[in-house]
This record gives C-alpha cells, sequence and structure tokens, in this order.
C-alpha cells in the first residue's frame, strides 16, 4: 500500500521545477557509503492481507467473558456516543492548538476538561492533562521539590507499585531521596513528617482498594510544611471526599476510568490539578479564556512562559505534547454520563465488589475485608497468584491481578468489579475460585 | 453575535444523557463511611444525548485538521493518518494490561516485532516501546546515558549534555531534568553545526551530544560521521532526536551514522493521529553496549512464548504505567507492514521532493529561503523584507489552509518553518504557493489587511496578554459557591 498520491508525470514535474535529475539527486548530502542500507523488513501488504493478518494476532488475545481485573485499569461501561463524538476526525487528526483562530475546538473541550478536574477534584486550576498517572505523579513531586525546596519526598507503598517505580526514575537524577512508608497492614498508619520532606504522595483508594485517612495524612504532612499529594481514581470521586475537601494540595491520577477503553494499558491520559498559589510551578499547557478582537469569547494556550519552547533548559518540565485525546474522550463521556450516571457507574461498582466479597464469604473464602474498600479488594489464595489468574482465564474469566510480595500478604490477588458485572459473573467467579482452591488442596493432601 | 457556548451553560438540573446499569438499593454509607463520602457534588454537565451530540459535532466544524485542511507544520511531520490503522487499534482497544499474558500472544507478538522492524529501521540493537512521546523517549535515552557513564565510574565526571541552537526545546529541558547542564554550539553559515565550536565544546565533561538530522532547519548535517567521531573520542555518546526521521527513511540510519541512541515519534514519521496534542508515542532504541539499561518492560520470546521481561536489573527503571502506548504501537505496526521496506523508502523520497518543490516555488513569489540549498523533508523560510510572519500565518487562516510553524527555529528571524510531508500532491501545493501570492498582493494594495487578518474564522486574533496577565483559566459557575467544600 502506499499514501502519497504523485503520478510519474507529477514526480517529473516537481524534479524539473526543483533542477535536479532525480529523487535520489535529492539526497546528495547523505554521506554515500551509508546509503540506501539493507533493512529486514517485510514487504508491503494490501489492505485485505494486512486486515487479516491483524487478526489473526488479535485472534491470539482473549478480551471477553467475565472482568474482574483492575489494578487502576477497569473496563467500565463507555456510551457508544462517546468515541463517536470524540474521535471525529477533526479532533483525531488536528495538532496541537498553535493558531487559537482555527483550534477553538480543541481548545474549548479542553477548557471544559479542565474545568470537569476542577470540580472533580476540588481544586483550582488543572492543566491540559499528562502521559498517565504515574508521570502525572512523577511531575507532581518535582513540583514539591520546586515549590518547597527539600529535596526528599515520601510516598505510601499503597499508591500503584508501578507508579512508585516512575517516581523513582523521575527523581534518582535529581538526588531527591523517596522514602516508602509501608501499609499497616492495608492502609497507610498514622505519619510523622520530618521537617525536610517536600511532598507525601498517598493513593485514594490505595492500590489494594482499600480506603486511605486522608484528612488525618494531610494534617500530618502540612504540619511539617511539606505539600499533599493525592493520587486518585476520578471516578472514585463520583462519590469520595474531593482532595480539595481534604486540604491535598495537588491531585493527580489516570483518566482511564473516565471512559477510555482498557487499550493494554495505553494510551490514557494523566491529571493535574493542583491550588492555585501553586500555577507558577505547573507543568504542561493549560488553555485560557479570553477574548477576540471582536470582543468574542475565545479560548487559548496561556501561561506558556513555564514550558520547554519558550524555557528550554529551565522549564518547569520537558513534557510536550499531552494526551489530549484520551482527555477528549473523558470529557465527553462524563458529558454523556452526566453527574448522576457518573454516581451510578461508581456506585454499581462498589456495590458489585462488595457483593463480591459477601459472595466468596459464604463461599468459604477469606477476602480482606477488615479495612474498608471502594470497589477492589484482596482475596488471599492457596497458591501463587499468577497461576490462579492463568486458571481463572483457563475457564474464561478474566480475574487475579497478582499481589506483589512488598504487601507481604502472602499469595493473594486483587479483585475489582465494575457496575458491568452481574450476577451469573460472580457465581462463576466464587466457583471457579473454590474449585482451584479445592483441586489445590487435593495436590497438597497428596503431594 | 452571542458566544459559542461552553457544556456547561447547555446543562439544565435534571437533564440526562446515557444511561449505565441501574445499581441495586445500595448502602452506600454503611459501604464507605460517612466521614468518606463527598458532601457536594461536582458541578458536571446535565445535558441529553442529543445536546452532547450537536455541542461536540460543532466543535468539531470549529477545527481544522489534516482531514479538512493542508497542514504544513514544520516539525510536526503532519501527513495523512490512514483509516485502516484506527481500524486495526479497535481490534485491540479491550485488551487489559494485566490479564494473563497467555491470554494477550498476540498483542505481545505484534510489540515484540515492533522492537524489532524498528530496530530495523534506524539500525540500532534493541528498543524499548515504553515512552509515551517524543519528549519522554528523549528522557529514557539520556536517563540511559547517565546509567551508561555511572557503570563506567564516570558518572561524577560527564555533567555536560551539548545541544545545537536550532534544537527542540524539548532537548535542553530534557538534559536538564536528567540532571544535566547544558551547552549550546552554534549554527554555522551553512545552517548547520558549526564545526570548530563544537570541538571547543567537546571534552571530558561531556556526556552526550543531542542532534537532530537533518537539523531544524530541514538541512542534513553533512558532517555527521566527523561530528561522531569527534563525540566519541571525547567518550561521549551521541543521541538521536527522531523528530525528522521521516527525511531520511530507508535512505540512511541513524544507527549507522554513529548514533548510540534514538527516539522516534510515532506520531509524526509513523502515521498515528497527533488528537489535537497527543497521545504521541516514542519508543527508544540503543546500540547494544546500552541494551541492559533501556527501560522496562521489554517484550521477549521463550520458545513460542511471548512474554513481559522486568527483571533487568541494570535497567534505568519504568518511564510509565504498562507498556507504554499500546493502541499507536498497533497503529504504527500497522503502517509499516502496509508499506513494507520499499514503501518506507519512497515515503522520505516523496517527502524531500515535496519540501524542495514548496521551498522554489515559494521563492519565485518573493519568499527569502536563508539556507538556499537542496533541503529535506522541510525548509526554513522568511516573509519578503519588512513583512512580519504572524501577520502572514493569520491572513493563511481564510484561505482554509493551516500556516507553517512560526518562530521556530529561534535562531532565524521571522522564521516559516514548512514541512508539506509525502501525502500531499502538487495541486495542493501550488494552492498554498497561489493563497500566499494573494496574501501578499492583498498586502501590498490595502496597507490595513494583514495587521486585520483574518477575517473568516469562528474568532480573530485573541488577547493572549489579557489571558496571561488575568488567567481564566476554568468555567466561572454563577449559581452556587466553590465545590469540595
Amino acid at each position: 500500500m502506499r499514501y502519497h498520491p504523485h503520478t510519474e508525470e507529477d514526480v517529473s514535474k516537481a524534479l524539473q521545477t526543483i533542477g535536479v535529475g532525480s529523487i535520489e539527486e535529492l539526497f546528495d548530502d547523505l554521506p554515500r557509503e551509508l546509503r540506501d542500507p539493507e533493512m529486514d523488513l517485510p514487504r508491503g501488504m494490501d489492505e485485505v492481507a494486512l486486515l487479516d493478518h491483524l487478526r489473526s494476532l488479535a485472534a491470539k488475545n482473549s478480551m471477553s467473558g467475565p472482568d474482574f481485573l483492575g489494578g487502576g485499569v477497569r473496563r467500565h461501561f463507555i456510551p457508544s456516543v462517546t468515541p463517536h463524538l470524540a474521535l471525529q476526525s477533526e479532533f483525531v487528526t488536528a495538532y496541537t492548538p498553535y493558531q487559537p483562530e482555527v483550534s477553538q475546538g480543541i481548545l474549548q473541550a479542553t477548557f471544559e476538561y479542565q474545568t470537569m478536574m476542577c470540580e472533580l477534584t476540588g481544586l483550582d486550576v488543572s492543566n491540559a492533562s499528562m502521559y498517565d498517572g504515574a508521570t502525572a505523579t512523577a511531575e507532581a513531586a518535582l513540583l514539591a521539590v520546586r515549590q518547597t525546596r527539600r529535596e526528599r519526598v515520601m510516598v505510601s507503598r499503597g499508591v500503584h507499585p508501578e507508579t512508585r517505580a516512575v517516581l523513582a526514575t523521575y527523581l534518582h537524577p535529581l538526588g531527591v531521596t523517596l522514602d516508602v512508608v509501608d501499609l499497616d497492614p492495608l492502609t497507610t498508619p498514622r505519619l510523622v513528617v520530618p521537617e525536610d520532606v517536600a511532598g507525601v504522595v498517598v493513593q485514594q483508594p490505595n492500590f489494594l482498594g482499600y480506603i486511605e485517612e486522608m484528612t488525618a495524612l494531610t494534617a500530618a504532612t502540612h504540619a511539617a510544611g511539606a505539600l499533599m499529594i493525592a493520587v486518585v481514581d476520578p471516578l472514585s470521586l463520583a462519590l469520595l471526599a474531593p482532595p480539595g475537601a481534604y486540604g491535598a494540595d495537588v491531585a493527580v491520577g489516570d483518566g482511564q476510568t473516565l471512559g477510555n477503553p482498557a487499550n493494554f494499558g495505553g494510551p490514557s491520559f494523566g491529571f493535574m490539578v493542583v491550588k492555585e498559589e501553586l500555577l507558577r510551578q505547573f507543568p504542561g499547557r493549560i488553555v485560557g479564556q479570553t477574548t477576540d478582537v471582536d470582543g468574542k469569547r475565545a479560548f487559548v494556550l496561556t501561561l506558556q512562559a513555564r514550558e520547554q519552547h519558550i524555557r528550554r533548559s529551565r522549564a518547569k518540565s520537558n513534557i510536550c505534547t499531552n494526551h489530549q485525546l484520551a482527555a477528549l474522550m473523558a470529557t465527553v463521556n462524563v458529558g454523556a454520563l452526566g453527574p448522576q450516571g457518573l454516581r451510578e457507574v461508581a456506585t454499581g461498582s462498589v456495590e458489585g465488589a462488595h457483593t463480591l466479597a459477601t459472595r466468596l464469604e459464604a463461599a468459604g473464602l477469606a477476602p480482606h475485608t477488615a479495612a474498608r474498600y471502594f470497589s477492589e479488594f484482596v482475596l488471599p489464595v492457596a497458591m501463587d497468584a499468577a497461576a490462579v489468574r492463568s486458571e481463572l482465564a483457563r475457564r474464561g474469566i478474566h480475574a487475579g491481578v497478582p499481589v506483589p510480595a512488598e504487601y507481604g500478604l502472602g499469595d493473594a490477588v486483587l479483585l475489582s468489579a465494575t457496575e458491568r458485572v452481574r450476577d451469573e459473573d460472580i457465581t462463576a467467579l466464587a466457583t471457579a475460585l473454590a474449585e482451584i482452591g479445592a483441586a489445590r488442596a487435593r495436590e497438597v493432601a497428596h503431594g | 453575535m452571542a458566544d459559542f457556548p461552553v457544556i456547561y451553560e447547555r446543562s439544565r438540573p435534571g437533564r440526562r444523557g446515557a444511561q449505565p446499569p441501574q445499581p441495586r438499593q445500595f448502602d452506600l454509607e454503611a459501604a464507605l463511611g460517612g466521614e468518606n463520602l463527598r458532601k457536594q457534588p461536582p458541578r458536571l454537565p446535565e445535558v441529553s444525548e442529543l445536546d452532547l451530540v450537536r455541542h461536540y459535532t460543532q466543535l468539531a466544524h470549529r477545527q481544522f485538521s489534516i482531514d479538512a485542511n493542508f497542514y504544513p507544520l514544520g516539525s510536526c511531520t503532519m501527513k495523512y493518518n490512514p483509516k485502516v490503522n484506527e481500524e486495526a487499534a479497535r481490534l485491540f482497544q479491550d485488551l487489559h494490561p494485566y490479564q494473563a499474558p497467555e491470554t494477550a500472544q498476540g498483542a505481545l507478538q505484534l510489540m515484540y516485532e515492533l522492537q524489532d522492524d524498528l530496530a530495523a529501521i534506524t539500525g540500532m540493537d534493541a528498543f524499548s516501546l515504553q515512552p509515551a512521546a517524543g519528549a519522554h523517549g528523549e528522557l529514557a535515552g539520556v536517563l540511559m546515558i547517565r546509567a551508561y557513564h555511572e557503570s563506567r565510574g564516570e558518572g561524577d565526571q560527564r555533567r555536560v549534555v551539548i545541544v545545537p541552537d536550532s534544537a527542540h526545546g524539548t532537548n535542553p529541558a530534557t538534559a536538564a531534568m536528567a540532571g544535566y547542564e547544558v551547552r549550546e554550539v552554534p549554527t554555522d553559515a551553512s545552517g548547520e553545526v558549526d564545526l570548530a565550536a563544537f570541538e571547543a565544546a567537546m571534552g571530558a565533561d561531556v556526556a552526550a551530544v543531542m542532534l537532530t538530522n537533518p537539523n531544524t532547519l530541514g538541512l542534513f548535517e553533512r558532517k555527521i560521521r566527523k561530528l561522531a567521531d569527534i563525540a566519541h573520542a571525547a567518550g561521549a555518546l551521541l543521541y538521536y532526536d527522531g523528530a525528522n526521521l521521516n527525511a531520511i527513511l530507508g535512505r540512511v540510519r541513524p544507527g549507522d551514522m554513529g548514533f548510540d541512541v534514538v527516539h522516534l515519534n510515532l506520531h509524526k514519521t509513523f502515521t498515528t493521529p497527533h488528537g489535537g496534542g497527543g497521545p504521541g508515542t516514542g519508543p527508544v532504541g540503543v546500540k547494544a553496549k546500552l541494551r541492559d539499561f533501556l527501560p522496562v518492560p521489554i517484550i521477549a520470546k521463550r520458545g513460542d512464548e511471548y512474554v513481559i521481561d522486568e527483571d533487568r536489573p541494570r535497567s534505568i527503571g519504568r518511564l510509565r504505567s504498562h507498556f507504554g502506548n499500546f493502541g499507536n504501537l498497533v497503529r504504527a505496526y500497522t503502517y509499516i507492514r502496509a508499506l513494507g521496506r520499499e514503501g518506507l523508502r519512497e515515503v522520505s523520497g516523496h517527502a524531500v521532493l515535496n519540501a524542495n518543490y514548496l521551498r522554489v516555488k515559494l521563492k519565485e513569489i518573493g519568499f527569502r529561503v536563508p539556507f538556499d540549498r537542496v533541503n529535506m523533508h522541510e525548509f526554513v523560510a522568511q516573509p519578503p523584507e519588512g513583512m512580519r510572519t504572524l501577520d502572514i500565518a493569520k491572513a493563511l487562516l481564510d484561505f482554509g489552509m493551516h500556516p507553517m510553524t512560526v518562530y521556530f527555529p529561534l535562531t532565524v528571524k521571522e522564521a516559516m518553518m514548512i514541512e508539506p510531508t509525502e501525502t500531499e500532491s502538487l495541486e495542493t501545493l501550488d494552492a498554498y504557493v497561489d493563497a500566499l501570492q494573494q496574501v501578499l498582493e492583498r498586502a501590498a494594495e490595502d496597507p490595513n489587511y494583514l495587521a486585520n487578518a483574518p477575517y473568516e474564522t469562528p474568532v480573530r486574533r485573541l488577547d493572549e496578554v489579557k489571558a496571561a496577565r488575568q488567567p481564566v483559566l476554568r468555567h466561572r459557575f454563577e449559581e452556587r459557591g466553590a465545590p469540595g467544600s
């Protein structure tokens, strides 16, 4: 296949205009001895062969069946209208709105997005999105370091392990120390924050699904003059107290749950919302409202003096592209659901998880329910957690994110629910887990 | 005329759109604890589904895009994004990153093959698909360079990253984020890196040199092998910013030119859509000596099985969650497999052909070309003496065409950086030239024409100073107090 339009005649005409004899001649500046390398690539395909090939790859994946996978990514209901609107050609194939006169579509939608994120988090200023929740969290930690001029960051082990790994990657080269606070046993214990700490990072609900005492943790953080960075699931904020209510300085997180497909983990988008006094240290693009020469309301990229294309090595971050299209998906999706629909999605997820835990207990299993949880919780299992996940997959059930050993909970899996979970799915999972447990018990007995 | 409403102004209490499955009676307070519940609901839009459709469809109509408009933004490679890519991405969009790997073998195979394809295209030895954007790929690359020097006991000694003065802003910003000082080298009269200044800047304190080739002036750095030799002799590594790879696809490879690390912008060269600003995708490739430092995870093959390899003790670690922007990896893979090796080579040929055609045509109508020689996929021009680039850009909007990149690179006054890409026809390029000529003619007839342009766009000449001095960064609700209280 090819996507360039030139006929042979076009090529001749262009070459003649330029005054060269061949396309090859245009590459005369390239080192002759390195020209036209062998590339080990297949030949091009026509569209039928191409789609056949891709479908054969897709057929090696399984995407259907009861679904209890979580760990930060969940397959919530996305109304048909969401992708139809958000994935219109004009939004998909535009670039950064450098020319505001012909980019009001994206600029206004971003302004609506920023407003939505401020409303959900209860904080003052949102940027126009970042790569994902993990990088947004790392950028928030760097913001805290700049703001306080301190070089230590505390992070709860309740923050997603991958997010903590990204934090470590970002902080290490700048010489910032990262201290990890252990859970006790399912939530973050009361903190004593040393005076040299720039920021404290806590996830709500935490990686294991349990609800943290954010008010007390924030008070301890502020007592040391540090910033509270709350990592939140934006969908949970339809029900849970927003970061602004407990005094967090920065809210960050991943927006996948607001209406993006799972996409095997990406792209979704990261968000960052801060108190107004942190605006000067804020990374990333921001859209502002203004007027045009005729006095009409209009939107434009603003406060760009913080960014890399102006400030270069003194920029607040090197971030250039954001995750605009995924943020737009969320904006449209929240518009489609409205406050009531969003609340129903969140409530259905909480209800699903609590129903599941009750049914597992009835089946003789022992999920951790000693702490309050949102839509996800930990279930101890009698064998290697990844093996349990594989056993469930063999039975056509997607469930059982392994709980990492660092949590000290032994062999255990995370189980998560969405509003899409049906009664028969819960029965299937409970039955399968009981069977797997029984089979394991027999093995051990005969072992 | 009234302002175009924001979605919150269309909202009416109690109006509803989509309905999710209805939860049963459930005691939230008992489950979550009253003290943890939100006291005041967020003010979100309450609109019908048709209201929503009209709103976002009308917004889409207030937006230029590749699908509707010629969009020759220099350095952004705004080429056509094939629709089959979108079809392909949908086949994989419901995969969950934590599902059992044996139930995602097709996705892992695709990533594994893409790692190899990108290595073949760039002449590198290994790739990680993790970085989410070009700048993110740069960060990965510079962190690997840092880890490399640290592994050789030279981490403390090498404190500097060299970038040309014409470099993308992300290069110096990335170097700073990775803890380095930035040393700029000037451009010489031919538009390339000044060799004498480069040699003077090089030393035992230099960790890396970040180069774009062709550079941001659209010119191929002819001394590239000499630059590589100088850098390597001083113990520094060479970083390739892949923003301009479209120019040399299949013609010459960064790995063969002497680069040790490269990032690619899949949203430029490999046709994943720009999405109004992102998501981009910035895979990073390295020579064998840096392989161990690649960010995790890497997709590996053990026997017939594709596996997620995170157990790499010398890795710089993780740069984001999961496997990268997988949806865009599917699109890029689809594009590479559609074109194949011959097709990819044609891409650079026609991209360079179009850019040179446009350069010659613009010169004919009075635009200046500061570095007037055969360029690669883009070139930098200047308006006729006495005219401002900004005015010409604004005037172009009335012709339904997107302007070029303006005022970049910073080293050229009134710079207009133009990249037509290979997917545009000569008719479109001629129409652009014709539009620019009309702009010049009208400007000559009417001294006020340019200052007031554009005339036909939904809004005209925004007050950007007001936007920055009195920032309004969210919709102001009138009816009640702040949320979250």
